[in-house]
């Protein structure tokens, strides 16, 4: 049996992924008694059709990004970060760190532009103990990342309690982060140019999540370290024989995936909040997971994946208003049927296509 | 003197009481990853079967019930896990990170649909859960200086799923190391291409693995959520399957050492609230996080073999292909 052809394989099989996802989904909707296409058209509209949804939804997008690059980043050398959410938990402490700094005699473009590399800074060194216990030590990241993510849970919730906490609050967050280091809102950017659109949390760091996605591409296609990353990927024993440093490139890679996951509080730090609230990863690094698996690891697939799951989380919050009995936990449920579905389930069709497709060429119609 | 005598007792009644899950959970990953198959999926699975136990408890009035819902359901999760990373040699970690999900999921939205109290249950009466069991002989024993007092408040009145606990741990061990079953479960974990030229299908022998741990799991779950507690809450089991995890790894993958890790991190848990403000000698005041974080980082320390040398089953994480 010969293998699916180059557009089956990256286009059909996930989309047939897909539909099974949501296919299942669909039961449970019906099993509890609501109709699963109304629940689809209610998700849809608000996911894209009311005033400044679409702007919620590419809100949501700009952190899948980040944190689907994180776990992306990391596949590519076969390594599994499951750390995001600790990463960019962390991230914001850099750019506490950065404002705390800088903001008092820089002019705000470089305070900006500080605050960006310190978030991507401390989550790269949150990931880089991970990846140097697993070159060195052994230890595999699986278990030190989900580790981390508590960790990193308890020194935040010690610091936003304690020393970080805002004077005079009782609930746990920090001091607003001064003006110069506030990224300006799509709307108010596009108002500068006469252009109003509804109000919504979409920021400039969503053009930055854009230049991520290039950068990455860059680098894993275009670079050799992206070459040893890959290589790495493919073939420990025959990337050491090529003369590649494998254990000096998985901590690089861990490195660079904590350096795109803390870039998560860019957007929530300085774009939404404008401070470090309690849990305001609220589950981004996990369904980064969700969002590589779907996205095959490729830029163009992670962003088609992460609006995706932007569209899911907005379009889910609209649940809550218009039934009775499903809410927006239900993209919980979606994102583990696509996980398991385009994750761990990916090949379960392939045995079936490929006889279809044989069954094709078979009958003369051969065109390969 | 006796004033510490009752605080010890209580704070090791507590361990007890905080560490059963974890017991239980430890068991099910030392089955699971003695025959290869990494499970992460002990959260999901825990959560699911306290959903199931309690929501059942709640709609038929019966514990028994409760409990055999459970242990179905976390079964249920765990032949999922079977079907993806043996069937369909799937990755094991993403399977058991999609399980993990839909367990958050389904056990909100379940609840949500038949209780509508916003995916909690509604709260058990005493009857519906497993009451404390009075042992044998305690007004007897209480004539007897210090461990009258002891078997009372420690030994007796917790509830049967505490002493079922503690039972897995011995019939776990004996199970891995004395029977037929357990060696060959353990032999798949090693070496799989061993196990199947001897005849033995690694597929079944990983499957029933997955089933055992699954009982396990289904087990801590009612726990959780009609002896401990009288409802589900959601997301209930709050991490406690990831401290089981590394109690498996703490314990090197052996049921009796996966037991002590358990009390251990049971008794940080127990003691973390008594230790609130409280200024300890040359340390002083220690943050409550960083007592709850304690299990984790301790589990690094030890992973990165800082602490001897832990040696997960060589075939771990590897789907076997004939």
């Amino acid at each position: 049996m010969r293998p699916l052809p180059r557009w089956a394989d990256l286009i059909l099989l996930p989309f047939i992924n897909l539909c099974t996802a949501f296919f299942v989904c669909g039961i449970v909707v019906y099993v509890i008694g609501e109709n699963p296409w109304e629940a689809l058209k209610v998700m849809l509209k608000g996911a894209f059709i009311y005033p400044g949804s679409l702007g919620y939804t590419l809100y949501y997008t700009t952190n899948f990004i980040f944190t689907g690059l994180a776990v992306a980043t990391a596949f590519h050398a076969k390594l599994f970060n499951i750390g995001g959410e600790g990463q960019a938990y962390v991230g914001s402490l850099g750019i506490l760190l950065a404002t705390a700094m800088f903001a008092p005699f820089l002019p705000a473009i470089f305070v900006v532009i500080l605050c960006i590399i310190c978030s991507a800074a401390v989550g790269a060194a949150w990931a880089y103990i991970p990846g140097y216990l697993q070159a060195k030590r052994g230890s595999h990241v699986v278990i030190t990342t989900i580790m981390f993510n508590f960790l990193a849970s308890s020194l935040m919730v010690y610091l936003l309690a304690g020393p970080l906490i805002q004077l005079g609050q009782q609930s746990p967050q920090s001091d607003l982060i001064p003006e110069s280091a506030q990224l300006a809102s799509i709307e108010t950017f596009l108002s500068l140019f006469g252009i109003n659109i509804a109000s919504s949390p979409l920021n400039l760091s969503f053009v930055l999540a854009i230049f991520a996605l290039f950068v990455f591409w860059v680098l894993i296609w275009k670079t050799r370290l992206g070459y040893e990353i890959r290589a790495v990927g493919k073939n420990q024993d025959a990337a050491n024989y090529a003369g590649i440093n494998v254990s000096r490139i998985i901590i690089i890679t861990m490195t660079i995936s904590g350096a795109f996951a803390g870039l998560l509080a860019v957007n929530e730090v300085m774009g939404v909040q404008h401070r470090a609230i309690l849990n305001f990863t609220a589950g981004y690094g996990f369904t980064g997971i969700a969002v590589a698996l779907m996205g095959r690891n490729h830029p163009v697939g992670i962003f088609f994946a992460s609006l995706l799951f932007g569209a899911l989380f907005q379009g889910g919050a609209e649940l809550d208003f218009e039934f009775q009995s499903i809410t927006r936990d239900m993209v919980l449920l979606i994102q583990g049927m696509i996980i398991l579905f385009s994750g761990a389930l990916a090949y379960m069709f392939n045995p079936a296509l490929s006889k279809i497709f044989n069954q094709f060429n078979k009958n003369g119609v051969d065109n390969d | 003197m006796i004033d510490f005598l009752f605080q010890t007792l209580w704070a090791l009644d507590a361990t007890l009481r905080v560490a059963t899950p974890l017991m239980l959970c430890a068991m099910a990953g030392i089955f699971s990853e003695r025959s290869g198959i990494v499970d992460i999926s002990l959260e999901g699975k825990l959560l699911s079967g306290a959903f199931v136990a309690a929501a059942i408890a709640s709609l038929t009035g019966s514990v028994w019930l409760g409990l055999m819902g459970a242990i179905c359901a976390s079964v249920l999760m765990s032949l999922l896990h079977g079907f993806a990373c043996i069937t369909h040699r799937g990755d094991q970690v993403v399977s058991g990170v999609a399980i993990n999900f839909l367990a958050s999921g389904l056990t909100v939205i379940l609840g949500i649909a038949i209780f509508k109290r916003g995916g909690q249950t509604p709260t058990l009466s005493s009857g519906e859960r497993f009451r404390p069991i009075e042992l044998w002989f305690v007004d007897a024993m209480d004539n007897i200086p210090i461990i009258g007092v002891i078997y009372r408040e420690l030994i007796s009145g917790h509830s049967l799923l505490v002493y079922v606990a503690l039972l897995c741990v011995p019939i776990a061990s004996f199970i891995l190391y004395k029977s037929r079953f357990g060696l060959r479960l353990r032999a798949v974990g090693e070496s799989p291409i061993a196990v199947d030229s001897a005849g033995v299908s690694v597929t079944w022998l990983r499957y029933r693995a997955l089933i055992v741990g699954g009982v396990f799991c289904g087990i801590a779950g009612a726990y959780l959520s009609i002896s401990h507690g009288a409802n589900f809450v959601r997301e209930m089991s709050a991490g406690k399957g990831y401290i089981a995890l590394a109690a498996v790894i703490f314990g090197n993958w052996r049921p009796v050492r996966a037991f002590w890790a358990c009390l251990m991190f049971g008794f940080l848990d127990a003691i973390t609230s008594r230790l609130q403000d409280v200024d300890l000698p040359l340390i002083g005041e220690v943050p409550a996080q960083l007592m709850s974080a304690l299990p984790y980082i301790m589990t690094i320390i030890l992973l990165s073999g800082f602490i001897g040398r832990p040696s997960p089953p060589s075939a771990i994480g590897v789907p076997y292909k004939k």
